[in-house]
């Protein structure tokens, strides 16, 4: 069937901003979608409130609406745009569940839109578990037995119909917390008695464990003539229990016959046409009884998913791009296999390498949760390795990871590598309950002498792949101890092909990376990259997809044309994420228009920067010194871009430089200089620049010293760190001490840094642009948080708007100065702290910041594709950007929390960046602008109600006006005692609400749970006897109730709720915003 | 680190081309011709399909092994290919139908495997120049003087191999189980199908034993008449090793069939079935075999994923114009189904019976029960 002519508009939805179980995947699915219906010749409107992805980018559909993802918002796009389909797969939970809303509603039907793909009624299908079970029940299939149940009696009734053990899931609660597995029935009415306790709904949910069965998924496509074909099978290290999201997979499976495997094909064949997908992708998880075999099918997912993501780049199918080929109504023998070109898509590819994926976790950012992973996903990124064996695969993606580790151990960061073997207790503990170090102790385990069979008895994890970790340590001792030149080119050779790192090798054989690079080259033992070609070298294939592995054939087609190499940012972290992956795409772009071959590298498959069509080679590795230094010498590139992949490749500059590595545009020289405390206070000092007073400490002593004498407040911290870690605002000796006991373990080598916090001072973020010659300002961002907020968790506003004109001009003189003294060729991003009129600068990043995408979008101008034409050597007057764009509309960045996924923590903002992702609110003005940046997170605010809020001492009359502009439009104001009181002091009505402390009934969190409070202000002192406030706090966000924890955050509400007492949201697209900047880049060439 | 135990083995190509591996199931030397597979999974199921005979036959997927073997899974009595070659072949298993680990069961049958191979390099290698004559010893390590064996090894082409892997005498198919000597039906299904045995699969007599049909077995050299005797309802041609045109006493038995009793061929039947209608083979470059080729049906549209396992194909050219395509390769556009538009006959080059493949095919054994039916 060739596409369909009736219709010619097509909407697609983003998934949003990135949080945990949603993140750069269905960017990159989202771009791939845009490009191949645009290709087909649709238009395409889309809509996404996440500024940082690729796929908002202007010139990719043709209007791009920029606004929150909310049923009303989207209702008057579709009024506005009219068009006649809306493709409802590629935008993740969030944008399946809209479309879902705006049928429910009848917005569809009554604008005409049609849903591809997926109907209605096929999402509910899918999605309802009652329809599911009934569906799955008409096919044969099993789903695992459940029942919700309201009380003990209907929880016995119940557990006869299940049978044990049965997991006992609280519905509704704080954190998730609560919940277990019971074994009888005794332990079945204590744990569901507490359950519904700690349910806000009194409600648990009863369901038949499947703990420990073998975990596998199956991705599957289906057209509209019915051709069905599986794209690829995931087979989980951790079995069932453990989140697919949080466990570490394997594609393809591993430990099923052809019978086994065919067995799970027909089932997922027959549920996908059972539930009715007409088109596309759809992902499907089952579990199999490892010792009888026995299959039940765990759900599925009508959409493209992470894991649809992950076999994309497992197998180089495009999911996404066929999905919306499929949609449009093409069926897949017409659709040709990009990779080989002489093929179709209607096959099914067969990999001839063993593919990893390792969640990375975060669980330090929140040390009041514990490290512990469930069914409730927690990581926030992964890394992908591809290997020959399941050895080098799993070895590559553990140093992938980027988490100080170069493989499973024999890295000297084990235990095991300095011979002390861990308690039984302890590793028993580990082992049973999954953690995110759970491989480590698996390691920890075997070198104590547990047999693989006790191992897989404490974690069901299958024995196929205990054995190859056994294997790992086995090859490892054949080589502890020996020296370096004892071992012959065959020993290396089978370390390499294990997966073993040169700094493993290093270490078990005493001697330096170097050494074994060097020793490697002597006895001519090299990577050689094969393709990664959706066929197993069956046909020819042309896409230029690598990965290393050292065996006998080096594929790799090098060519002899003009290349450079860029560096990406491997997995996602909190405070490395999509946005620097943005700027990598963005840079492979500038090298395609200038006609010089692009060359990525990076480990993340959620990234569109890991799509194999974004450069002209893609090398998927780690991003480690060695792995770096192969494709470097394999490619001999004219240079490396290590500016856009964040902190990662920042790190690999000196490194690399040292090694002979030409980097393109600043300096590694002028890198250091920044990151360097001393060599930066030098700098300033040189320009004539401010910064806090400051201090390092290495002991107790000497920081309680420097904090006498610059004076508490004071930001203390270790050295060398992203995102925050570890950062701390302490405001007495006492707490300084307490800090010091801990960040002195984080890392001996470095002292703690001591600056003066600067109180209520107001934060700007800067992103400038520098060719050697002139500096460009990207943009003066304006925090909304003050000073102390970690700047990716702070709310922040472009251009800034209550910043005096004076001063924002130092401020862009002191950009330019930096700039011009670190000889910047390239971005640049700083932080000043603006107090009592003084500019204070707190940080210098010679790269790409966060907030790069962000201010791209917001000025009409690519920021990172103009950096890599100045890494190039052009300039910026011959690139016709010499003049800062100052927009007349109002851009607001807002961040988003992954609060929800651990309980305990407290919502409160700090110098630790805590956030996940971000949203944008474009519009008029500031409090327009805002309000949508808090919609687009989730904060719908409220524009009547009840407003509860207790602040501390020292904000008491800074809540004032925020309270009379809340009493004047109207709202009810209920405050704690002292709050109330204050309030009524300055002539304001305040309802005094008993704190939970105070014993009286009913409390504040009672008004909360019963709906009665809309918007929740709330902040408090450092860490000192905050139970209440915390209560109060973690409520709100658990029940979807906005609420401000910060002065600042109030006030800006505040604002925003009043102007939404006038005005209404407008929605407006990306491409008429640039049509009013005559200066946009989109605009003068013509791309709009 | 090294165990020194490891036998070190050569694999040699007749253009010279060799790779150095290690033996994992002792010592042991094979002649054939070398081929890829790039079925992820049913390695059993290969090393046992009689198609394989004259074949040293190399895993694409490179880790082989990981599920053991076991008793249920084994499409002959015994394993068939000459040789077998693996990237990492995996000497410790999980599966709970295992039963013994795949080295176990190849050095018990006498077959060697080695592993270590570049199997990727290798299957580039055979893509490029071709399927092609080939040795693995762990021997005679001094390759040229191996070379110039391999060279001298019988290929393919113009052997008969249908004569090694045919049943010695008939047998009858009943509940999975071989009763050999029984040539006659003994009115156990709702079907009776002779089966001419060119190699043929287990799956194939459980399939048809699932949809209710009872299998007499036939030697390849059994003449037409004596299977007319039998009265079946039905004749299906098995697969089979080698090449198409070494076998004319089979054609000339099919000719004899055609028109006499509906007629259902799977690969070397089909080949078979093809020569009977008056077209020749060819062979194919490097073959198709695998489990994820996508054949359409030309009748419907329907795309279905096939298990493959040929290197010979029938020209479509020369098919006479009663003759009709059914199905085509969507990969190289050959052909992969013919029908008989007057009489009852069709056959694919593909394997239905999968084991191991999809089942995506399962339907043309419905689809002849219906013809059978209808007859």
């Amino acid at each position: 069937m060739p596409k369909r002519t009736d219709i010619k508009k097509i909407l697609i939805i983003g998934s949003g901003p990135i949080v945990i179980g949603q993140a750069c995947e269905f960017d990159y699915s989202g771009t791939q979608a845009v490009k191949a219906l645009k290709e087909e010749g649709y238009e395409v409107i889309l809509v996404n409130s996440n500024p940082a992805t690729i796929m908002t980018d202007p010139e990719m559909a043709h209007r791009t609406y920029i606004e929150p993802l909310t049923p009303e918002i989207l209702t008057e796009i579709i009024k506005e745009e009219r068009p006649d389909a809306l493709l409802p797969t590629l935008g993740g939970q969030t944008g399946l569940n809209l479309a879902f809303e705006l049928a429910r509603r009848g917005v569809l039907e009554r604008y005409g839109v049609e849903l591809l793909g997926a109907k209605a009624e096929v999402i509910a299908k899918a999605e309802d578990r009652e329809l599911f079970r009934e569906a799955m029940r008409n096919i044969g299939l099993r789903v695992p037995n459940s029942e919700i149940v309201r009380n003990l009696s209907e929880a016995e009734a119940a557990a006869r119909r299940i049978g044990f053990p049965i997991i006992v899931r609280p519905s509704f609660t704080l954190g998730g917390t609560g919940g277990g597995v019971a074994y009888n029935i005794e332990e079945l009415r204590e744990i569901v008695e507490q359950g519904l306790e700690l349910s806000l709904i009194h409600q648990v949910m009863l369901e038949e464990s499947v703990l420990g069965w073998k975990e596998f998924e199956l991705e599957v496509m289906r057209d509209a003539k019915d051709s069905v074909v599986i794209i690829c099978s995931i087979e989980n290290f951790d079995p069932m229990g453990v989140h697919t999201g949080d466990s570490i997979t394997v594609a393809p499976a591993q430990t099923l016959t052809d019978r086994e495997y065919q067995r799970m094909r027909d089932a997922a064949i027959a549920v996908i046409r059972e539930i009715g997908v007409e088109t596309g992708g759809s992902n499907i998880q089952f579990a199999i009884h490892p010792e009888t075999g026995e299959m039940v099918v765990i759900e599925m997912n009508p959409r493209v998913s992470r894991s649809s993501a992950l076999a994309s780049k497992a197998t180089g199918f495009p999911i996404a791009k066929m999905a919306a080929k499929l949609a449009v109504g093409y069926t897949l023998d017409e659709l040709p296999n990009d990779i080989t070109r002489e093929t179709k898509a209607a096959f099914e590819p067969t990999i001839d390498y063993v593919v990893v994926k390792c969640p990375r976790f975060t669980f330090e950012k929140f040390p009041e949760t514990k490290d512990e992973i469930t069914t409730s996903m927690r990581s926030v990124g992964e890394t992908m390795a591809i290997g020959r064996t399941f050895k080098e695969a799993l070895q590559k993606a553990l140093r992938g990871l980027e988490i100080g580790r170069f493989g499973f151990g024999a890295d000297g960061k084990s235990p095991s590598d300095r011979g002390e073997v861990l308690p039984r207790e302890l590793i028993v503990e580990k082992l049973a309950r999954p953690n995110s170090q759970r491989i480590f102790f698996l390691r920890e385990a075997l070198r104590a002498g547990f047999s693989v069979d006790e191992v897989y008895e404490l974690t069901k994890i299958d024995r196929w792949f205990l054995y190859q970790l056994a294997d790992l340590l086995k090859i490892e001792d054949g080589v502890r101890g020996r020296r370096l030149e004892e071992l012959s080119k065959e020993d290396l050779l089978e370390l390499k092909q294990a997966g073993f790192s040169d700094r493993q090798i290093a270490f078990l054989t005493g001697s330096s990376e170097e050494d074994v690079r060097r020793r490697r080259k002597e006895l001519g033992l090299r990577a050689v990259y094969k393709l990664v070609d959706t066929c197993a070298a069956e046909f020819e294939a042309y896409t230029p997809y690598y990965y290393s592995t050292y065996e006998v054939e080096d594929e790799a087609r090098v060519s002899r044309n003009r290349k450079v190499m860029i560096l990406g940012g491997g997995p996602n972290r909190i405070g490395q994420g999509i946005e620097f992956d943005y700027c990598c795409v963005h840079a492979s772009f500038a090298l395609r228009e200038r006609g010089i071959e692009s060359i990525m590298v990076n480990s993340n498959p959620e990234t569109v920067s890991t799509d194999y069509d974004t450069s002209d080679r893609l090398y998927f590795e780690p991003l480690t010194l060695e792995d770096v230094l192969n494709i470097y010498e394999e490619e001999a590139p004219e240079g490396v871009i290590v500016q856009f992949g964040g902190q990662t490749p920042l790190n690999l500059a000196v490194p690399l430089a040292k090694a002979g590595v030409r980097i393109l545009g600043t300096s590694p020289e002028s890198i250091d200089r920044a990151e360097d405390r001393e060599r930066f206070v030098e700098l300033l000092d040189k320009l004539g620049l401010k910064k806090p007073p400051a201090g390092t400490a290495f002991t107790v002593e000497e920081a309680l010293e420097v904090a006498s004498e610059i004076g508490y407040p004071v930001l203390v911290r270790p050295s060398y760190v992203l995102g925050g870690r570890a950062m701390q605002i302490v405001y007495s000796e006492e707490e300084l001490v307490r800090f010091m006991a801990t960040a002195a373990q984080i890392n001996p080598e470095h002292p703690v840094l001591i600056d003066k916090f600067l109180e209520d001072a107001t934060e700007v973020d800067v992103d400038a642009i520098s060719d050697g010659e002139i500096t460009v300002i990207g943009g003066v961002m304006e925090h909304i948080e003050e000073a102390g907020v970690h700047s990716g968790d702070s709310a922040c506003v472009l251009p800034a708007v209550s910043i005096p004109r004076p001063l924002v001009e130092e401020i862009k003189e002191a950009t330019r100065a930096l700039a011009r003294e670190l000889n910047v060729i390239g971005l640049m991003n700083v932080q000043y702290a603006i107090k009592d009129g003084e500019l204070y600068v707190l940080e210098v990043n010679p790269r790409a910041s966060r907030t790069v995408p962000f201010v791209s979008k917001a000025i009409g101008v690519p920021l990172a594709r103009l950096a890599t034409w100045v890494m190039l050597g052009e300039s910026l007057k011959s690139l016709g950007f010499t003049k800062e764009i100052e927009p007349k509309h109002i851009s607001v960045k807002e961040a988003v929390f992954p609060f929800r996924r651990f309980p305990g923590v407290d919502v409160m903002l700090g110098p630790e960046m805590k956030s996940t992702g971000e949203v944008m609110g474009i519009d008029q003005d500031l409090p327009l602008a805002y309000a949508k940046a808090q919609f687009a997170a989730g904060m719908r605010l409220p524009t009547s109600g009840r407003v509860f809020i207790s602040v501390r001492d020292r904000d008491k009359d800074k809540v004032v006006p925020v309270a009379k502009t809340l009493l004047e439009c109207g709202f009810e104001i209920l405050a704690t005692r002292g709050t109330a009181e204050y309030l009524k002091n300055c002539g304001l009505s305040a309802r005094v609400v008993p704190k939970i402390s105070e014993g009286l009934r009913p409390n504040a969190v009672d008004l909360l749970k019963n709906g009665e409070i809309h918007l929740v202000i709330n902040t408090a002192e450092g860490k000192v006897s905050r139970e209440d406030a915390y209560l109060i706090r973690r409520f709100a966000m658990e029940l979807d109730i906005p609420y401000a924890t910060t002065i600042s955050g109030a006030r800006a509400m505040a604002c925003a709720i009043s102007r939404l007492h006038e005005a209404d949201f407008r929605v407006r697209p990306l491409q008429d915003y640039y049509r009013e900047i005559p200066e946009s880049y989109y605009l003068k060439r013509g791309l709009l | 680190m090294q165990p020194k135990e490891r036998l070190k083995a050569l694999l040699m190509l007749e253009d010279g081309t060799h790779f150095w591996g290690w033996s994992f199931t002792g010592p042991g030397e094979a002649f054939g011709e070398m081929v890829f597979n790039t079925a992820m999974t049913g390695y059993q199921e290969i090393l046992t399909d009689p198609s394989y005979r004259g074949q040293i036959v190399a895993m694409t997927y490179p880790l082989i092994g990981n599920y053991g073997v076991n008793t249920e899974d084994s499409e002959s009595l015994k394993i068939q290919v000459e040789a077998f070659v693996v990237r990492e072949y995996q000497p410790r298993y999980s599966n709970w139908r295992a039963e013994k680990s795949l080295g176990e069961w190849l050095s018990e049958n006498g077959v060697l495997g080695i592993t270590g191979i570049d199997t990727r390099a290798l299957t580039r290698h055979l893509r490029l120049f071709g399927a092609m004559k080939a040795g693995v010893t762990t021997e005679d390590l001094d390759p040229k003087r191996f070379l110039e064996r391999v060279k001298e090894s019988p290929g393919l082409v113009g052997r008969d191999l249908v004569k090694e892997v045919t049943c010695p005498q008939p047998y009858r198919w009943a509940d999975g189980k071989i009763e050999w000597g029984v040539s006659e039906f003994l009115g156990a299904g709702d079907y009776r199908i002779a089966i001419l045995d060119c190699g043929l699969k287990f799956n194939q007599l459980r399939l048809f034993e699932e949809r209710g049909c009872e299998c007499v077995v036939f030697p390849a050299d059994t003449p037409a008449q004596e299977i007319l005797a039998r009265d079946p309802d039905g004749i299906f041609l098995s697969n089979g090793p080698g090449d198409p045109a070494a076998v004319p006493y089979v054609v000339e038995t099919v000719k004899q069939l055609l028109g006499r009793k509906p007629i259902f061929g799977i690969c070397l039947g089909h080949q078979m079935l093809g020569q009977a209608l008056g077209a020749s083979t060819y062979k194919l470059k490097f073959g198709h075999r695998g489990a994820n080729h996508p054949v359409k049906d030309l009748s419907t549209g329907k795309i279905e994923i096939t298990s493959q396992n040929h290197g010979f194909c029938v020209r479509a050219e020369e098919l006479p114009p009663e003759v009709e395509v059914t199905h085509i390769n969507l990969n190289d556009g050959t052909l992969e189904g013919i029908r008989h538009k007057e009489i009852p006959a069709f056959s694919v080059q593909y394997h239905p019976e999968n084991a191991p493949g999809p089942h995506d095919a399962v339907y043309l054994f419905d689809r002849f029960i219906e013809t059978l039916k209808s007859s």
